[in-house]
């Protein structure tokens, strides 16, 4: 007989395996790689370092001699540009001149490589790490260890983020951690934790909106069964706002430092969507030409519409009938009416939706085991216009081998996967036709969007008929 | 079989993420090769010196490159061009090389499942594990750059084919394998093949060529790097003698740039101690496999032959003339076919691999790749405690004993001695890599990598010696239990 395992043991040890691939992805390329005069993502997280490390905080947002918006301005909520603040000391410590005001711009080297992929491993080590042990410790505590490690191993190795942060570059193990974090402590009951920081995750990126209609529904629903409902919602109300006023803080003096901030979060001027995202918009735009037949003021209100009458659903139910798992559907449910309906998503968006259904992987495996691969492959041609062709291969076939073994494919689903793997070999080996250079970009999204639909209207049966099946057996439990 | 393609895919997916890595000169040295052998007839591959990196492996590796150039002239002709081709890593250049690496490994998974073939389940996974998720073939194959994985395939093939009594078999296949590197040319090579390889050269009348390129005696007794055996003691012993010498006020000869690990620092001339010829090392050698050839002599059993090797090796390691650091992996990896064969070998395996691995890591100095080995390490050797006391502890319970003594047993079965000398040697790392440049900045620069290999070798040198006396045991191999299947 062996001592009982420890859950601390398993975990310190899966959280190094996902370091370890974390820096292996970080060996590659990034968004923008010698490429100027724009670059990419990479250049603009080392911009914005760049330009808050030599700015004062009134200028981060505003258009000066110094800040030319119209390179990489910094288009993120504060906590964005402090996290920029924190990493650019660090990068100013080791390699002064790649973060030198001017003189740094489009600065490559591998040394400053090495040192950017870091802050992102520290990121991810900070914060998305303890959040998502925190979220098995809370969600999973009846389950066995084993289970328990799993579901660990499933969130921490999971190679859409790892893909986008540590290969694309970007910085979204904190929102994302952050709210895993919340909604580990939604699932605690720590309610006012929970909202400090859903705060704090969207105002690191306001794509966390995504999850917003989730987190109010649900504590808006326990709040309404508590004894006093109204002083509830002002407390956590008063969280919210609190955890707000102190990340604007240094912008809050005057009406105009505000609206100059907030004019840069709202991105109206891109467009109903952007490159080829497995959304509606895009892939009914291939019969509809939605920009051209409607200007942007109405797309955005008609974006705004069908997002709302995706997610009323999914908040009705957690408002009469708040439950953990019902949240967490809830969460997922949200994020992908968002991604689908919402006004300029972008292909990294599926990110939002593919991290309740990964922590939901224990509940609804059927769900967790078609997403993953549904969401790398849309972002397919993203990776391997950054030349991230390799580790995408490798982290899909490590994501069969290691989490969901070939063999338990049926025929149609194996055909399924198949389909896809051909267009991935078409997308890169064929030549599209002279008159749609975008041929096979169209197929991805389309083909993707059919699975993401499918799942959504299944998890959205799920989340009404799992709580009927709960609320029938509470029945039975208060009859006894 | 089902198993082992899952774990050699799974290290294949590693080994693709590793692909942009840093890689040696020998990177360099292999698509040098692979120009030479593509763009000159047979009579030159040994004379050609147009690149300082000069064709220096035995003809059957020189034909294994001959193949893989044929590949490399359709995939990408500049990369077999002899002047063209100088330096030349592009995309596809690396794509090629490193893939090549990663196609022949299958060699290795080949002789692994031909060796494995037998075996208990769960035991046979073990064995699979241990091989296939060695670091030491990740950080000198797939970082480094080199075809250890292809060549120890082969000797685990000829390894088979001896312990399942194909004596011939196993004969022929290891000789080819000494035709593919030399330095696997410790044990008996069989002629006929020799002649066969050879054969051709001979013909030429450049046999006295080629062996010179073999056998580089003009290059000093360690490496620039020491490898981790018994001269790597002798040198530090002899430094600091002569520091203490230079303290009592004796006059010595001042050696200090020869130790100051330069690019290929040879290291001759001694301050205190006799020098070293390549004679005394290879009486060494011999010497020290004595009493165990006696002992094969006696009895010997096929069942046991990775032992043989093993040791073989170990000791050549230990003596041999200019032994590289990477020439651990020759005795490592037979080593871990027999790692669970008992409680004994499994916890000399976990100590001796963690050390050899570990003595690997001055390899690779480049920032990208150093957080990378650390882990790689630590997870192998984790991954390898657990699952060995996992297994033994499953295995003692098997048999009815007590539980909790048996428990205790496996999970302490490391020792307190080998813990904290294992314990000892992340400090060596603390100190090397941080201590060492707040306590003489500037100076010392060796100081880091001397300790690395003198502590390592102390490792080493601890394993060989219980194996050395085993040779002289009472107890005849074959009272031994035999060898579980």
């Amino acid at each position: 007989m062996r001592d009982a395992p420890s859950f601390r043991a398993s975990a310190i040890f899966i959280a190094a395996v996902a370091v370890l691939i974390r820096l292996l992805t970080g060996l590659h390329s990034y968004s923008g790689a010698g490429n100027p005069p724009k670059y990419g993502d990479y250049e603009a997280q080392r911009h914005w370092m760049e330009l808050t490390i030599n700015l004062p905080v009134s200028d981060w947002y505003r258009n000066t001699t110094d800040n030319d918006l119209g390179y990489w301005g910094l288009d993120y909520p504060p906590l964005t540009a402090y996290q920029s603040y924190i990493h650019g000391v660090f990068m100013r410590k080791f390699d002064e001149q790649s973060v030198a005001l001017h003189s740094s711009r489009g600065y490559e080297s591998l040394h400053s490589k090495v040192l950017m992929r870091w802050t992102v491993v520290l990121s991810d080590l900070a914060i998305f790490f303890p959040a998502a042990i925190a979220f098995v410790a809370a969600y999973y505590r009846q389950r066995s260890h084993e289970e328990r490690v799993w579901v660990l191993a499933l969130i921490l190795l999971q190679p859409a983020l790892i893909l986008i942060d540590h290969g694309h570059f970007q910085y979204n193990c904190l929102s994302l951690g952050l709210a895993i974090g919340a909604a580990a402590a939604v699932i605690s009951r720590w309610e006012i934790v929970a909202c400090v920081l859903f705060s704090l995750s969207l105002n690191h990126k306001q794509m966390s909106m995504y999850y917003a209609p989730a987190f109010f529904s649900h504590l808006l629903g326990i709040s309404l069964r508590k004894k006093y409902p109204v002083l509830n919602v002002l407390k956590l109300g008063a969280a919210v706002l609190s955890t707000f006023a102190l990340c604007w803080w240094p912008f809050l003096h005057s009406r105009e430092a505000v609206l100059q901030v907030l004019s840069r979060l709202v991105p109206i001027h891109r467009g109903l969507f952007e490159d080829y995202v497995s959304n509606f918009w895009c892939v009914s735009n291939l019969l509809i030409k939605w920009k051209q037949l409607l200007p942007d003021r109405v797309l955005v209100q008609l974006a705004f519409v069908a997002t709302l009458a995706c997610i009323l659903p999914s908040m009705l139910q957690q408002i009469l009938r708040p439950s953990r798992r019902g949240f967490l559907l809830a969460m997922f449910n949200c994020s992908f009416a968002f991604y689908f309906f919402s006004y300029q998503v972008h292909e990294k968006s599926i990110l939002l939706p593919v991290i309740p259904g990964t922590l939901l992987a224990l509940d609804e495996p059927l769900v967790w085991r078609w997403l993953i691969p549904g969401a790398l492959m849309s972002m397919f041609p993203l990776l391997v216009r950054d030349g991230l062709l390799l580790p995408y291969f490798a982290l899909l076939l490590l994501f069969f081998l290691g989490f969901v073994p070939l063999r338990s494919f049926n025929p149609v689903a194996a055909s399924s996967l198949l389909g896809g793997f051909v267009l991935h070999l078409a997308y890169l080996l064929l030549d599209p036709p002279a008159r749609y250079p975008y041929l096979f970009e169209a197929f991805i999204a389309t083909y993707t969007f059919a699975y993401f639909a499918a799942i959504f209207l299944y998890t959205n049966y799920r989340q009404w008929s799992r709580s009927r099946v709960l609320s029938s057996t509470q029945k039975r439990k208060k009859k006894v | 079989m089902g198993e082992l393609l899952v774990m050699a895919a799974i290290a294949t997916c590693v080994k693709i993420l590793l692909l942009p890595s840093y890689h040696s000169t020998d990177f360099e040295v292999h698509r040098n090769w692979l120009a030479i052998t593509h763009s000159l007839p047979v009579d030159r591959w040994y004379v050609d010196e147009t690149s300082e990196w000069t064709l220096d492996y035995p003809p059957f590796f020189a034909w294994f490159e001959r193949l893989l150039s044929a590949f490399a002239a359709v995939w990408d002709p500049r990369i077999v061009d002899l002047s063209a081709g100088k330096n030349y890593a592009s995309a596809s250049c690396l794509l090629f090389q490193r893939g090549s690496v990663m196609v022949a490994d299958s060699v290795l998974y080949l002789g692994l499942w031909s060796y494995c073939k037998g075996m208990a389940p769960d035991k046979r996974k073990l064995v699979y594990a241990v091989v296939v998720f060695s670091p030491g073939l990740l950080i000198v194959d797939h970082i480094h750059f080199q075809y250890n994985g292809f060549l120890l395939g082969i000797l685990l093939l000829s390894l088979a084919a001896l312990k399942q009594g194909k004596d011939l078999l196993g004969g022929v296949i290891f000789a080819a394998l000494v035709c593919f590197k030399h330095l696997f040319a410790l044990a008996i090579s069989v002629l006929g093949v020799v002649v066969l390889a050879f054969g051709p050269f001979a013909y030429y009348g450049q046999i006295q060529q080629v062996l010179r390129r073999l056998f580089p005696f003009g290059r000093g007794l360690c490496h620039a790097y020491w490898a981790p055996n018994i001269w790597a003691m002798y040198n530090t012993a002899d430094k600091a003698l002569s520091i203490l010498f230079k303290a009592a006020g004796f006059k010595v000869n001042s050696t200090t740039a020869a130790y100051t690990g330069g690019l290929v620092g040879e290291f001759s001339s001694y301050a205190v101690l006799p020098s070293i010829t390549p004679l005394i090392t290879f009486a060494m050698v011999l010497s020290s496999l004595v009493p165990w050839l006696y002992k094969i002599w006696r009895n010997p059993q096929p069942s046991r032959v990775v032992y043989y090797i093993t040791y073989a090796y170990m000791c050549g390691f230990m003596f041999g003339w200019h032994v590289h650091e990477k020439a651990s992996l020759h005795f490592v990896v037979p080593f871990s076919l027999i790692a669970v064969e008992s409680m004994d070998n499994a916890n000399d395996y976990l100590f001796l691999s963690t050390v050899c691995y570990y003595s690997l890591f001055p390899l690779l100095y480049e920032a990208p790749e150093y957080p990378i080995k650390v882990l790689v390490l630590l997870l192998y050797s984790t991954l390898l405690w657990d699952c060995f006391s996992n297994y033994f502890s499953v295995k003692v319970d098997g048999k009815g004993e007590d539980k909790s003594k048996a428990s205790r047993h496996s999970r302490t079965a490391l020792g307190r001695l080998k813990s904290s000398y294992l314990a000892g040697m992340i400090l060596i790392e603390i100190y090397g890599q941080f201590g060492h440049r707040f306590l003489f900045p500037q100076r010392l620069e060796f100081l880091p990598l001397m300790l690395v290999s003198a502590y390592c070798s102390i490792g080493v040198f601890y394993i060989w010696v219980q194996w050395f006396r085993s040779g002289f045991s009472i107890h005849d191999w074959s009272t031994l239990p035999p060898p579980s299947k």
